[in-house]
C-alpha cells in the first residue's frame, strides 16, 4: 500500500500550498497582481509561530492564532506600504515591486538573525501513527489535514455569507462600479490582503510543524509552487486554488515515490507551462475573448 | 554619412577604452581584485544588454535570463574542458545552443502576456537549472571545474559586438517593429508586423548574447554550479534594466556598471547587499517607475556631435 501512503503524504503537503495559493488567487483576483511577497509571508509566519512555541511556550492552537494575527497586519502593512500606490502603475512596475518587496523580507530577516535554520520542536503535536489498510497514518499528517479544511471552510464562509466577502467579490468583479455602490475599496483590499496573508501564516506555521526544519528563504519555492498552484485551479477562483494546491501536492509526491526526487521542483513548473499553453485560464476557469 | 560617422566614433571610442583598461592592467595598476571586476562588469553589461532588448524594446517580460546564462556557461564549459576546443569556438557554440534553447522556450510560452509569460519564463527558467543539476555529466549538483581563460581582451570584444549588433537591430527596420509591439501588440499586428515572428526572433537573439555572457562567465569563475544560475540571478540581470530604464541601453549599461561597483565592494555583505538592491528596487518604482534614463539614451543629452550609442 505504498501509494496510499504516498496519496495521504501529497494530501498534507498539497493542503499547505492549497493554503498558500489562496492568498495568491485572492489578491490577484482583487487588484491582478502577483503578489511575490506572499511566500515571504508564509515564512514570517513560520518563524513567528517557532518563536510563540520556543520562546513563549504556547501551545499549537494560540501559536497558529498568534501567527495568523501577526501576519495578517504584516500583509496589510505590505500593500499600504508597497501596493497602494501602484494601483494606476503598469503591471511590469508592480509586479517588479513584488519582487523587491519579496528579496527586502528575505534578506531583513537574515539580516535580523542570521541565515541559519531552525527547528520546530517535535512535541507540538502528539504523534501516534496507525495503519489504514496497511499504510502508515501519523495523526500529525491528518491533525494539520483537517486544520487546512478547517481554515478553508472558514474562507468560504467569509467570503460568500459575510458583507465583507459580498464586498470583495464585487470589488474583484468590477472596482469601478463597487466604489459606486459606496464599496470603501481601499478598505476591501487591505482586507483580503489580511485575510490571505493570514491563511499564508496559518500554512506557516502548520509547514513548521509538518516539516521541523525552517529557514528565512523557505518561501521561495513553496510561494512559486502555490502561485503554480493557483494558476493550475484558475487564477483568481478560491475553490481552484483549493483543488490546484492538492493537486500539485499529489503530483509531487507521486513524482517522488517513483524515485525522481531530484525532478520534483521541475514537475510543478512542468505542469505550469503545460497549463498555460494549453489552458491558460486554468481548471475552472472560463475562456474570455480578448477585446481591444 | 551621419550613420557611418556615428558608428566609427563608437569604434574610436570602443578601442580607447580597451587601450585604457589593458594599459591599467598590463602595468599592474589594477590589481587581480580589479581586473576581476571590470570583467564581471563586462559580462553583467552583455547580460543587461540582452535582457534589455527583450524586456525594454520588445517589451515581453522575462524573468528567467539566467537560465539561458546557464545554457551558454555549461555547453561552453563542456567544450573547452571535455572536448579541448578552443575558447572562442566555445563562446560562440554557447551562445547558439542558448540561442536554441531561446527558441524552444519562446515559441510555447511567448503567446502568454504580461504577468504570465512573467511566471512561464521563471519557470523555464528553473527548468534549466534542474536539468543541469540532475545531468552527471556535468557534475551536477557539485558542479564542474573550468579553467581561467576569459580575458579583458576576450570580454571587450564580446561586449562590443553586443553592442553593436543590438544597437543596429534595434535602429533597424526589425527594431522598430519590436518596439511597435511594445507600445501596443494588438495595433502592431493590425499593421501588418508578424509579432509572433519578432517577438520570437528578439527572445533567441537576447538569449543568444546571454550564451555569449556565459561563457566568459563560466571561464572567469573556477567553478560552475547549479546554484549559480538560480531565479536570483535572473532579478539580478532583471534590476538591471529596470533600474536603467525599461528601453534605454545606456541606462541598462550604466546601471550594470554601478550596480556591479556597489555589489562588488559589498561582497562581504551580501545581506546588505541584497536589502539594498531591493530598497532601491522597491523605492525606484514607486517613485521614477521608468528608471533612471526612461527611454532615453545617454545620446540625447549631447548634441549631434557626440552621439554615440552606449560607450563603456
Amino acid at each position: 500500500m505504498e501509494w496510499l501512503q504516498q496519496l495521504i503524504n501529497g494530501i498534507s503537503l498539497g493542503s499547505i500550498y492549497a493554503l498558500i495559493a489562496l492568498g495568491y488567487t485572492m489578491v490577484y483576483g482583487i487588484i491582478k497582481l502577483i503578489n511575490f511577497a506572499h511566500g515571504d509571508v508564509f515564512m514570517v509566519g513560520a518563524f513567528v509561530g517557532f518563536y510563540a512555541i520556543k520562546g513563549w511556550g504556547l501551545g499549537f492552537f494560540p501559536a497558529l492564532l498568534f501567527s495568523m494575527a501577526f501576519c495578517a497586519v504584516f500583509g496589510v502593512l505590505i500593500e499600504r506600504i508597497a501596493y497602494k500606490r501602484l494601483r494606476n502603475a503598469t503591471r511590469i512596475a508592480a509586479l517588479i515591486t513584488a519582487i523587491g518587496m519579496s528579496l527586502l523580507i528575505e534578506y531583513g530577516v537574515i539580516y535580523a538573525r542570521g541565515a541559519q535554520p531552525e527547528a520546530y520542536p517535535d512535541n507540538v503535536l502528539p504523534s501516534t501513527s496507525f495503519n489504514l489498510f496497511g499504510a502508515q497514518i501519523s495523526s500529525q499528517s491528518l491533525f494539520i489535514l483537517s486544520v487546512s479544511v478547517g481554515l478553508m471552510i472558514i474562507l468560504q464562509f467569509i467570503v460568500h455569507r459575510t458583507k465583507i466577502g459580498k464586498a470583495m467579490r464585487a470589488v474583484s468583479h468590477d472596482m469601478d462600479a463597487a466604489r459606486l455602490m459606496g464599496i470603501n475599496v481601499d478598505r476591501t483590499i487591505s482586507y483580503t490582503f489580511a485575510i490571505g496573508s493570514a491563511l499564508a501564516g496559518a500554512a506557516g506555521v502548520i509547514f513548521g510543524v509538518y516539516y521541523t526544519k525552517i529557514e528565512p528563504l523557505m518561501g521561495i519555492i513553496p510561494g512559486l509552487k502555490a502561485f503554480v498552484a493557483a494558476v493550475l485551479g484558475g487564477i483568481g477562483i478560491i475553490p481552484g486554488a483549493m483543488v490546484g494546491g492538492l493537486i500539485l501536492g499529489v503530483v509531487e509526491s507521486v513524482v517522488s515515490a517513483m524515485g525522481f526526487s531530484l525532478w520534483r521542483d521541475a514537475a510543478a513548473f512542468i505542469i505550469l507551462i503545460l497549463i498555460l499553453i494549453f489552458r491558460p485560464s486554468g481548471i475552472f476557469g472560463k475562456n474570455t475573448r480578448e477585446k481591444v | 554619412m551621419k550613420k557611418v560617422s556615428k558608428f566609427w566614433l563608437f569604434l574610436i571610442l570602443a578601442v580607447l577604452i580597451y587601450g585604457i583598461g589593458q594599459g591599467l592592467i598590463q602595468t599592474g595598476i589594477l590589481n587581480a581584485f580589479y581586473s576581476n571586476m571590470l570583467i564581471l562588469m563586462i559580462i553583467n553589461i552583455i547580460l543587461a544588454v540582452s535582457l534589455h532588448l527583450v524586456i525594454g524594446i520588445t517589451g515581453q517580460f522575462s524573468i528567467g535570463h539566467a537560465g539561458f546564462l546557464a545554457v551558454g556557461a555549461y555547453v561552453s564549459a563542456i567544450i573547452t574542458m571535455k572536448f579541448e576546443l578552443p575558447f572562442v569556438l566555445a563562446i560562440i557554440i554557447g551562445g547558439i545552443v542558448a540561442a536554441l534553447a531561446g527558441l524552444l522556450v519562446g515559441i510555447p510560452t511567448l503567446r502568454l502576456r504580461g504577468d504570465y509569460l512573467a511566471i512561464a519564463t521563471l519557470g523555464f527558467g528553473e527548468i534549466i537549472r534542474i536539468v543541469f543539476l540532475n545531468i552527471e555529466y556535468v557534475g551536477g549538483a557539485a558542479g564542474m571545474m573550468v579553467s581561467n581563460m576569459t580575458t579583458w581582451t576576450s570580454a571587450f570584444v564580446c561586449l562590443v559586438i553586443t553592442i553593436l549588433v543590438i544597437s543596429n537591430f534595434t535602429n533597424s527596420r526589425h527594431g522598430r517593429a519590436c518596439i511597435a509591439i511594445r507600445e501596443n501588440e494588438i495595433a502592431a499586428d493590425a499593421m501588418g508586423i508578424n509579432t509572433t515572428f519578432y517577438k520570437v526572433a528578439a527572445f533567441a537573439i537576447g538569449s543568444f548574447f546571454a550564451g555569449i555572457a556565459g561563457g566568459l562567465f563560466s571561464h572567469n569563475f573556477y567553478i560552475i554550479q547549479p546554484t549559480n544560475f538560480g531565479f536570483l540571478k535572473s532579478f539580478d540581470i532583471l534590476i538591471f534594466v529596470v533600474l536603467g530604464g525599461l528601453g534605454s541601453m545606456s541606462g541598462s549599461v550604466i546601471a550594470a556598471i554601478l550596480l556591479t561597483i556597489i555589489s562588488t565592494y559589498l561582497q562581504q555583505y551580501p545581506e546588505t547587499r541584497m536589502i539594498i538592491y531591493s530598497i532601491v528596487l522597491v523605492v525606484v518604482m514607486l517613485y521614477r517607475p521608468q528608471g533612471l534614463m526612461g527611454t532615453r539614451e545617454i545620446t540625447d543629452f549631447f548634441g549631434k556631435k557626440k552621439s554615440v550609442k552606449g560607450g563603456n
